[in-house]
C-alpha cells in the first residue's frame, strides 16, 4: 500500500501545481483569456449532465473505437506480415516512416473527398494516425524474435496463421503493446483534428463552436476533459506496458 | 551498389502513382475526388509561379523555422534538466507520456489573447507541440550512456562540464537527433495545423480555404508542395543520420 501511495504522490504533486498555474494564469490574463479552474469545472460537470451534450460525446467515443480498431488490428497484422517476410519490410518501412512524419493534416481534405463528410471520414484520419505506430513497432518487434522459437514452430509443421498467433504474437507482445500505446494516443489526437475541421458532430465540433464564439470556458471545459482521459488512459497503459516488459525481462533471465 | 530492396520500393512507389494516373485519366475516380498526377504537377507550377502564393510559403516556413529551433534548443535544455533532477523527471513522466493525446488546438484562442494575433501563437503552438518529443529524446539519449565511458570520463579527472562535453553529448547524439527529426516533423505539424484550423493566412490556410471553394487543383497543388518540402527535410536529416552512424560503425 505504501509503495502505491508514494507512485501517487508525485503526479498530485504536479496536477496539483498544475491547477495553480493556470489560476495564476487566471488572475494574469482576467476572464476573457482564462476562465478560473472552479467555476469552469463545474460549468463541465453541468454540460456533461445535459442531454444534447451526450450525443456528442457518443459520436466521438464511437468514431474513436472504430478508428482505434482499424489501426490496432490492421496495424498488427500489417506487422507481423511486413515483420515476417524480410523483403517487404525493408522495402515497406521508409515509406512508413515517411508518411509517419508528414503533417497528416494536410492529407485531410483528401480523406473528406474520399469518404465524404461524417463518421466514416473521422474514423479514416484517425486510423491513419495511429497504424503506423503500431505496424513499426510490431514490424521490428516481430523482426528480433528469437529464432529458435521459430525453428520450433517448424519443426512442429505450424501452419504460417498458427505461427503467428502461437509464436509470434506471444514473443513479441510487449513491444507490440508499447506500439497499441502510441497508437492510442495518436488515433484520439486524429479523430479529434478530424473533429475540428468541417465536422457537425462530435466534441471537437463543440470545441470548434465555441472557438467561434469565444466561449473560452467550453473551450477549457472540454479541453480538461479530453486531456483528463487521455492521460488517465495513457497512464493505465503504461502500468500493463511496464508490467508486461517486466514480466519479459523475468523470462529471459530465467532461460 | 544500390541494393535490392530500394529498387523494388522505387518500382513500387513509381507504379503506385503511374496507377494512379491511369485510375484518374480513364475516370474511374472522378477528378472530384482525385487529380491525376500529372494534373497536380502542372497545378504546382502554376500556383508557384503566381505571386500571391510567396507570401504565404514564406510566413509559413518562417514560423516552421522558428518553432522548429525554439522546440530543439529548449527541448533539449528542459530534457537535460529532467534527467539530472529524477524528483521532477518522475512527476512529469505521465504527462510526457500522455502529452500527444492532448488536443492543443483547445488552448489555441487562449494563445491568442495572450500574444495577439499573427505568426506568434502558432509558433507558441507548434513550439510546445514539437518540444515534448526533443524532451523525451534527450532524457532517452542521456539515459542510455553506456556506464564504461562514464568510468573512462572519471578515470580522466574529467571535470563534470568535460564530462558532459566530450562524453556524454556525443555519447548520445544519435537519440538526440532522432529528437531534432522528430521536433522538426512535429513542428511542420503544428503550424500547418494550426493555419488549417484557425488562421488566415499561410499554406495550411490555403489548403482549406481551396478544399472550401471546390478548387481541387489548387488544393492538391499546395499538398504536394508541403509533402514534397517536409519529405526533402526529412530525407535530408536522414541522410546525416546515416552518415553519422557509418562513422560510428553501427550502419
Amino acid at each position: 500500500m505504501t509503495v502505491s501511495l508514494r507512485a501517487l504522490r508525485d503526479p498530485i504533486l504536479v496536477t496539483i501545481s498544475l491547477v495553480v498555474l493556470w489560476q495564476v494564469l487566471h488572475q494574469i490574463a482576467g476572464d476573457s483569456a482564462v476562465t478560473a479552474p472552479a467555476p469552469t469545472l463545474a460549468h463541465l460537470w453541468e454540460m456533461v449532465g445535459q442531454a444534447r451534450f451526450l450525443p456528442h460525446l457518443r459520436e466521438t467515443g464511437l468514431a474513436f473505437l472504430q478508428a482505434l480498431a482499424i489501426a490496432c488490428g490492421g496495424g498488427v497484422l500489417l506487422g507481423i506480415v511486413l515483420g515476417g517476410h524480410r523483403l517487404t519490410g525493408e522495402v515497406a518501412e521508409p515509406i512508413l516512416v515517411g508518411l509517419y512524419s508528414i503533417p497528416k493534416i494536410t492529407l485531410y481534405p483528401v480523406i473528406l473527398l474520399l469518404f465524404g463528410l461524417g463518421m466514416s471520414a473521422k474514423v479514416a484520419f484517425g486510423a491513419l494516425h495511429g497504424i503506423i505506430p503500431v505496424v513499426l513497432f510490431t514490424m521490428n518487434a516481430v523482426r528480433n524474435v528469437n529464432r529458435t522459437y521459430l525453428r520450433t514452430g517448424r519443426a512442429m509443421r505450424l501452419s504460417p496463421a498458427q505461427t503467428a498467433w502461437h509464436i509470434l504474437v506471444p514473443a513479441t507482445l510487449p513491444e507490440i503493446f508499447s506500439g497499441l500505446r502510441i497508437g492510442f494516443s495518436l488515433t484520439l489526437l486524429g479523430t479529434m483534428l478530424g473533429e475540428l475541421f468541417a465536422s457537425q458532430r462530435g466534441l471537437g465540433f463543440l470545441l470548434m463552436t465555441a472557438i467561434d464564439l469565444n466561449d473560452v470556458k467550453t473551450i477549457l471545459a472540454i479541453a480538461v476533459l479530453i486531456s483528463t482521459f487521455a492521460i488517465l488512459a495513457n497512464a493505465a497503459l503504461l502500468a500493463i506496458d511496464k508490467r508486461l516488459h517486466r514480466g519479459a525481462a523475468s523470462e529471459s533471465e530465467k532461460t | 551498389m544500390i541494393k535490392k530492396a530500394t529498387w523494388i520500393r522505387t518500382v513500387v512507389l513509381v507504379g503506385a502513382v503511374g496507377a494512379l494516373e491511369v485510375v484518374c485519366r480513364t475516370g474511374a475516380i472522378p477528378a472530384t475526388m482525385v487529380i491525376a498526377p500529372s494534373a497536380m504537377v502542372t497545378a504546382l507550377v502554376e500556383t508557384l509561379k503566381s505571386d500571391e502564393i510567396g507570401a504565404h510559403v514564406k510566413q509559413t516556413l518562417s514560423a516552421v523555422a522558428v518553432a522548429m529551433t525554439l522546440s530543439i534548443i529548449g527541448g533539449f535544455l528542459v530534457g537535460f534538466v529532467l534527467h539530472w533532477i529524477p524528483f521532477l523527471r518522475r512527476a512529469f513522466n505521465p504527462f510526457l507520456a500522455a502529452y500527444y493525446a492532448i488536443p492543443h488546438f483547445a488552448f489555441y484562442p487562449l494563445l491568442i489573447v495572450i500574444f495577439g494575433l499573427g505568426p506568434a501563437p502558432l509558433i507558441v503552438l507548434a513550439t510546445l507541440f514539437a518540444m515534448v518529443a526533443m524532451i523525451v529524446a534527450t532524457m532517452a539519449g542521456l539515459d542510455r550512456v553506456p556506464r564504461v565511458l562514464l568510468k573512462t570520463a572519471r578515470i580522466h579527472r574529467l571535470s563534470l562540464v568535460q564530462e558532459i562535453w566530450r562524453i556524454r553529448l556525443p555519447a548520445a547524439a544519435p537519440h538526440l537527433l532522432s529528437g531534432v527529426k522528430l521536433a522538426v516533423a512535429y513542428s511542420f505539424i503544428g503550424v500547418i495545423a494550426g493555419e488549417f484550423i484557425l488562421s488566415t493566412s499561410g499554406i495550411g490556410h490555403e489548403i482549406a480555404y481551396a478544399y472550401d471553394n471546390f478548387d481541387n487543383r489548387r488544393m492538391y497543388a499546395l499538398i504536394l508542395f508541403v509533402l514534397g518540402i517536409v519529405t526533402a527535410f526529412n530525407m535530408a536529416v536522414y541522410a546525416y543520420e546515416r552518415r553519422l552512424a557509418r562513422r560510428r560503425g553501427t550502419a
